[in-house]
């Protein structure tokens, strides 16, 4: 939980769509032509990212992520659609004259050139004067903390550091946008992370916009500002973290998420915006703010850290569903509980070890499982 | 035993270029030195003048065959690159197939491909002789016994041996490097001239050995295509063999062959920067 409201902190400095985003997908299609089939890689994604903003696509391997990418750059032409930076219409402009940078997933630094000459290629194809370069090249090797590897060719290096290479290689010629496709995909947890750091640092310390690709929600509920979660060439949704996260606009989003419970009910009464659905002899569930009328069949999801497990039929306005302990595994600093309802449906519950132990249950006993209301979110589909 | 393993690895192959290189080698060391003539036998006399003599009097073939062998490579290089560029980057699920037509000239017999262009390119051929009748072509004309036709020759049989390293080189270059350059606000042009050709030097290197020796000591093209201006060194050594039984006389102009060749290699070698060459090709 800590690391996302790491993430959510840095919102407030963000979401402002300006009147010009810094990127601007306008139904764009992107169809490949494989043995005599069309395939629709990206079905018309729209979207604005604004300036400044760390922007995440995330979704599982194969939604469309690096094509969608790849057109920002200019490496795919989009079938249909409009690909606009800053206001421009770039649909038609060739890679080289695009001002935005890519940091390539297997990072394709030059191998024949020392780390210093692949950081000044971008200033060198500009034409920007040798002492600029220098000064420039010099700055951002310093800013990724490669100071005194200039002559260094890349295969010399690590991996964490080839990635830096690759991240000074672009940043330097301070793009309006930079892409990232899965940058930290090649390297191992540890390093991970501490690129993870890294990377927010470095895009706080230049504040250019940064796009970035991957099909880890850990990593995207951390780093961004805002999230689109991608699936089968669609955007699902297109959020600030937080709201992805507690408020999943679709049954994908909430699974693909972190561990989601979905639960279906007929809505009886709607109470100050307070949906109740009784659950037949087993206990009621109230979501908050449900957009949807009496008789309504709707599914909500609840996140497993927002339920508490009881002995005793809790009290107040609450939702309240009963069950049996099918399972307890312990992780540590916490339980995870696994609930089987009548209907057959399964309830993941994590409950925090810290406190009243007399609260743990057992395998095959019969429990309360509670929440608040504003912790059940309705769902489109 | 561990620490045997690995000579014991090398030793069929090394006992084989012992007994059928190295030994026939020395053995020419020493005739090339000998007098004699085949009928009463040759004498091992130390006459090193058998070297000076052959020089002097061939070194019209000698530059000959260099030039040959240089102009040659060269054709074979601009001809392949592209070729082993468009297998390489386009070639896309039928490389294989097109590696394999490259290749296929290798299943007919190399003297009997030569033949055949003779067959083709003759002065009143398949080829000539309809064009000469419709006055496309003036009566005179003709390729055969010209340095064209050698040369021609040369690139055609040693063309694949360029194609496949190249194609080799290029087929390691990393497409999205090339995507980086260009992300890298480089144009195709500039691209190609920084990334790939550079990342496919070792390659042409490659190339070069395997094309540029075998041409400049090559015989069968001189002497199916060539006319009596064409000689090449290699015709004279096989004729000093063959022909005049000459055997000190072939032996010190192999020789020679083979230290003016190891010599320009080298040369090529060091110009080029080996130390560059070998890491990239390690790569
Ligand atoms: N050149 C191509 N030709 C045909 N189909 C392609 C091509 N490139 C991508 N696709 C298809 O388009 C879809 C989206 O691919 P894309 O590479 O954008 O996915 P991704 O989200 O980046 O996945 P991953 O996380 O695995 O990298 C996939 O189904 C893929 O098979
Ligand atoms: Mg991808």
């Amino acid at each position: 939980m800590s690391n996302i409201q790491a993430g959510t902190g840095a919102v407030a400095a963000v979401p402002d769509l300006s009147p010009v985003p810094a990127i601007e997908l306008d139904g764009v299609v992107k169809e490949y032509l494989a043995r005599g089939e069309t395939v629709q890689a990206v079905k018309g994604v729209s979207l604005g990212v604004a300036a400044g903003e760390f922007f995440s696509l995330l979704g599982p391997s194969g939604c469309g992520k690096t094509t969608t990418m790849r057109m920002i750059a200019g490496f795919e032409d989009p079938t249909r659609g409009v690909v606009r930076l800053h206001g421009r219409d770039v649909t038609d402009v060739p890679p080289n004259k695009r001002d935005v940078n890519m940091v390539f997933q297997s990072y394709a630094l030059f191998p024949h050139m020392s780390v210093w000459e692949n950081v000044a290629f971008g200033l060198r194809r500009k034409k920007v004067q040798d002492a600029e370069i220098r000064r420039r090249v010099g700055a951002m090797l310093e800013i990724v903390d490669l100071t005194g590897r200039e002559k260094r060719r890349p295969r010399e290096m690590s991996g964490g550091q080839q990635q830096r290479v690759a991240l000074a290689r672009a940043l330097v010629n301070e793009p309006r946008a930079l892409l990232l496709d899965e940058p930290l995909g090649a390297l191992d947890l540890k390093l991970r992370q501490a690129m993870q750091l890294e990377l927010k640092r470095i895009q706080r310390e230049v504040g250019i916009t940064f796009v970035y690709v991957t099909h880890d929600q850990g990593e995207a509920l951390t780093m961004s500002d805002r999230i689109a979660v991608m699936n089968d060439g669609l955007v699902e949704q297109l959020a600030a973290p937080r709201e992805i996260y507690e408020r999943p606009a679709t049954a994908f989003v909430a699974g693909f998420i972190g561990t989601s419970n979905l639960l279906s009910g007929t809505v009886e009464r709607v109470v100050d915006g307070t949906a109740v659905l009784p659950l037949a002899g087993y206990g009621r569930i109230l979501a908050a703010d449900a957009a949807c009328e009496a008789g309504a069949t709707i599914t909500v999801t609840v996140r497993p850290e927002k339920i508490t497990i009881s002995t005793e039929e809790p009290t107040g306005d609450v939702s309240a569903v009963r069950g049996t302990v099918s399972e307890v595994v312990y992780l540590g600093t916490s339980n995870s509980y696994a609930v089987g309802l009548p209907d057959g449906a399964e309830v993941t519950v994590y409950q925090q070890n810290a406190h009243d132990s007399s609260t743990t249950a057992e395998r095959g006993d019969s429990v309360w499982l509670s929440w608040q209301p504003h912790h059940s979110y309705a769902i489109g589909s | 035993m561990k620490r045997l393993t690995p000579y014991l690895l090398i030793l069929p192959g090394g006992l084989w270029l012992v007994v059928f290189l190295v030994v026939p080698l020395i053995f020419m060391v020493s005739v090339s030195t000998q007098q004699g003539d085949v009928v009463n036998g040759f004498v091992q006399t130390f006459h090193i003048a058998n070297y000076t003599d052959a020089l002097g009097q061939y070194r019209t073939q000698f530059l000959r065959s260099a030039v040959y062998g240089l102009v040659g490579t060269v054709l074979a290089i601009l001809l392949a690159y592209p070729v082993a560029y468009w297998i390489a980057f386009r070639g896309g699920a039928r490389k294989s197939t097109y590696l394999l037509l490259v290749l296929l000239p290798f299943f007919v017999s190399f003297v009997l491909r030569t033949v055949s262009w003779k067959f083709l390119l003759a002065d009143d051929g398949i080829v000539f002789e309809p064009l000469k009748s419709a006055g496309l072509l003036p009566a005179d004309f003709h390729v055969l016994q010209t340095t064209t036709a050698v040369i021609g020759g040369l690139v055609y049989n040693y063309l694949p041996f360029m194609i496949l390293p190249i194609y080799v080189a290029l087929e390691r270059v990393d497409p999205s490097v090339v995507e980086a350059a260009q992300d890298l606000y480089a144009s195709r042009v500039a691209a190609f001239a920084r990334i790939v050709l550079p990342l496919s030097l070792p390659g042409v290197f490659a190339g070069v050995l395997m094309t540029f020796v075998p041409m400049t000591s090559d015989y069968v093209n001189a002497a199916i295509l060539g006319g009596p201006d064409n000689t090449m060194i290699g015709n004279i050594i096989q004729t000093e063999y063959l022909v005049n039984q000459d055997y000190p006389v072939g032996a010190a102009l192999s020789f020679t062959l083979m230290a003016a060749l190891l010599v320009g290699i080298f040369g090529y070698a060091r110009a080029l920067g080996t130390q560059n060459v070998l890491e990239a090709a390690a790569r």
